[in-house]
């Protein structure tokens, strides 16, 4: 009899531990291409590893209609989506609807690059794990640089004496379209990104401080934005007020600038073998105040888990296993994804494969975060004023000193109603 | 037996046959419009879309710490107003303008009106994302035909960036709006040029009234309903416009819509509530647009449809 029992209950234990294996995760990363397919040989290796199965969801690749679509999902708690790739501006906005991986990522969590670690927690929950990232650089032409005997610049001012020099020569010798330097000028999250990077590595704070305080209202920030408003018509074109990473790499890429600050993205586009500029461009860490550090603005994209998931350990398991050591080994080899170990950077398997993971290395030491955790859902809010300030400034609309003053009325309004820091209003929806 | 009249009984069952329809359109369009007024009245975020809370008319305008906020407190706002009706008048101004132009000329009888009518279609057959997209390339200001053209002509010393200057967007804006839409109103305005009584026309001719005569006497009063309604369309639509501005420009202020705008508020920024408020105010403008236009222009669309 109770070895009857005894059986019994094995069988109805492997069943319901069959039946727990059997999980189906449903993951959101990437769209479309080789992004769509590198992490789908991802999945699908944890998958063949546990036992369960997972399904690859196609979302949008415009970050905005992807963000608009998981909130869509989970205001209505929907349980279809496991897993999501999410922004790292995102962690902020859409913390209620994620599982906190304190618990279940503390034996990991010291191997990620800190800063990261930090952007993912909200109000004391790692509501998702660095997966890759992204910094601002710099790109230059290096054969432009030698024929005019000029060194990498390494302040702002450098690099607008630089790129004056290089264009006014160039044009006098024929390149008529040559322009010194393309950005991100459009009024969208791009030109955040670039203009956190004049304000931070200038001394002009980072919009809002990590304690909530509204700080972007101050000289050193608007001498930042006069500088860069002084390129543009000078030694930027005009349209690039409406530039976003591509139209910048579209002139870059045709031979019609000495610099350019771009994603990392950009590199290997850059080497291949139908561009006019290929085994001609350099990258560099971008320049700073003569008495600052470079600040990259940091991107990149975290895996996190839905809250609504009927199958929380397993989608904990497989976002384990994807932004684990080996998988973003491979998928630095593979797809030149850069990983969010530090200890990565020193692998002479991943060095040796490109040479920007040793300036990226760098790089990332002194990347700035933009505030996206400190002011939770009204990051997006927040960003757009900041761009839209800056944009008319550069757009020459407005002035800087008086555009950084609405700006902080505007900000300022903004924290009374959301309760910055995101701090204090996390701890009721814990 | 009832002492229903004739009339009385059409009249029911005439309610009776619209009664799906009405029951559809409370459906389709009554409810969600219903809603999104509640919900301008809240503080709904799509960061947790159910719990909300009344607040009154805090979205669209309120009095807080010495300053005015809301909708109606914004720049942003009114200078999306100010863009929208810019772009409705300038551009269905030229279109109609275009389209009448057109539709006289394809109007009359040539070898080759068949094929000619059906290539003036093209443009407004192209999906307008894509369109829109097109003429970005186009008006890019480095690698963008239009200024190869301008430059290799000599009419311009250095390329324009059409797109990015905030005073010649709103101009491109309209540009391809006009190069879109003007077919529209070429076949609408040809379907009324058909209808008109050639009896009229021979009159004239017989009295022998001069060309310029005949088009401001005769055609253009026989043809005002038709073109009314093709006005009041193409109005309509042109105060809605969104995507055409928002693949161009994307959110840019110096050419975002009133739809832009309360897009921007609802899906980038999250704030449901708000961005309802906009889109509310978004459906008053229109239609009071339409009813202001009716009755200025006499037109009663059941009389001429």
């Amino acid at each position: 009899m109770t070895a009857v029992l005894k059986y019994v209950v094995a069988a109805l234990a492997f069943v319901a531990a069959g039946a727990a294996q059997a999980a189906t995760i449903a993951i959101s990363c990437g769209a479309v291409g080789r992004e769509f397919e590198i992490c789908r040989k991802g999945a699908e290796a944890w998958a063949a590893r546990t036992g369960n199965t997972v399904k690859l969801v196609s979302t949008p690749n415009s970050a905005s209609e992807r963000l608009a679509l998981y909130q869509q999902l989970l205001g209505a708690h929907a349980p279809e989506l496991d897993v999501l790739q999410i922004d790292i501006v995102w962690p902020g906005i859409l913390a209620n609807h994620l599982v906190d991986l304190s618990a279940a990522a503390a034996r990991v969590h010291d191997a990620f690059f800190p800063q990261l670690i930090r952007n993912d927690t909200v109000a004391g929950r790692l509501v998702a794990l660095p997966w890759f990232v992204d910094v601002g650089l710099l790109y230059y032409r290096s054969d432009l640089l030698t024929r005019h005997g000029l060194p990498v610049p390494r302040t702002w001012q450098e690099l607008t004496d630089t790129a004056t020099r290089i264009q006014q020569a160039e044009r006098a010798a024929g390149a008529s379209r040559m322009w010194g330097f393309v950005w991100q000028g459009r009024a969208y999250e791009g030109l955040t990104c670039d203009a956190l990077e004049w304000l931070a590595s200038q001394g002009g704070g980072t919009i809002v401080s990590p304690a909530g305080k509204i700080t972007v209202n101050n000289p050193r920030a608007a001498a930042a934005i006069v500088l860069a408003a002084s390129w543009v018509r000078h030694i930027s074109p005009e349209g690039v007020l409406n530039y976003a990473e591509e139209e910048s790499r579209g002139v870059f890429q045709s031979g019609q600038a000495v610099f350019m600050r771009n994603w990392p993205y950009a590199w290997n586009l850059l080497q291949s073998p139908e561009s006019p500029v290929r085994g001609k461009v350099g990258i560099a860490l971008l320049p700073a105040a003569p008495d600052g550090r470079p600040a990259a603005a940091l991107g990149g994209q975290q895996l996190a888990v839905s809250r609504y998931s009927h199958n929380r350990e397993a989608a904990t398991s497989l976002i384990l296993y994807l932004t684990g050591r080996a998988e973003q080994k491979r998928r630095a080899l593979v797809g030149g994804y850069h990983p969010t170990i530090p200890a990565l950077y020193d692998d002479p398997e991943i060095l040796a494969s490109s040479p920007l993971f040793r300036t990226l290395r760098h790089a990332l030491d002194d990347a700035v975060a933009r505030p996206s955790a400190v002011v939770g859902k009204d990051y997006n809010r927040v960003s757009y004023a900041f761009a839209n300030a800056v944009h008319t400034v550069l757009a020459g609309q407005s002035d800087a000193e008086s555009s950084l003053r609405a700006l902080e009325r505007q900000l300022r309004r903004l924290k009374r109603r959301g309760n910055w820091p995101a701090v204090a209003s996390g701890k009721e929806n814990r | 037996m009832s002492a229903l009249t004739l009339r009385a009984r059409r009249a029911r069952s005439a309610w009776w046959l619209l009664a799906p329809m009405i029951a559809a359109l409370i459906l389709a369009a009554g409810w969600p419009l219903a809603r999104t007024i509640w919900l301008s009245f809240t503080d709904a975020t799509l960061a947790d879309p159910t719990g909300y809370a009344w607040i009154g008319f805090a979205n669209y305008l309120e009095h807080d710490q010495g300053q005015w906020y809301g909708v109606l407190a914004d720049p942003e706002w009114w200078h999306a107003v100010r863009n929208t009706l810019i772009f409705a008048v300038v551009s269905v101004g030229l279109e109609t303008v275009l389209g009448l132009a057109i539709a006289l000329a394809l109007n009359a009888p040539f070898r080759g009106r068949g094929l000619v009518r059906a290539a003036v279609l093209v443009p407004w057959a192209i999906p307008t994302v894509v369109s829109a997209k097109l003429w970005a390339w186009m008006l890019n200001d480095e690698f963008g035909i239009l200024n190869h053209i301008l430059l290799g002509l000599g009419l311009i010393s250095t390329p324009v960036a059409w797109t990015a200057n905030p005073d010649l967007a709103l101009g491109a804006v309209i540009a391809v709006d006009v190069w879109k839409t003007t077919p529209f109103m070429v076949l609408l305005v040809l379907a009324g040029l058909q209808m008109l009584p050639q009896d009229c026309f021979e009159a004239a001719r017989v009295d022998g009234v001069s060309t310029v005569k005949v088009f401001f006497r005769v055609t253009l009063p026989l043809l005002w309903p038709a073109l009314a309604v093709a006005i009041a369309f193409r109005a309509l639509d042109a105060l809605r416009i969104f995507d055409l501005v928002y693949v161009l420009t994307a959110n840019s202020t110096s050419t975002m819509s009133i739809s832009v705008y309360a897009r921007q508020q609802l899906i980038d920024f999250q704030d449901i509530g708000y961005g309802s408020a906009a889109s509310t105010l978004v459906f008053l403008i229109v239609g009071l647009a339409a009813i202001a236009y009716l009755r200025l222009a006499r037109v009663h669309p059941g009389e001429t449809m």
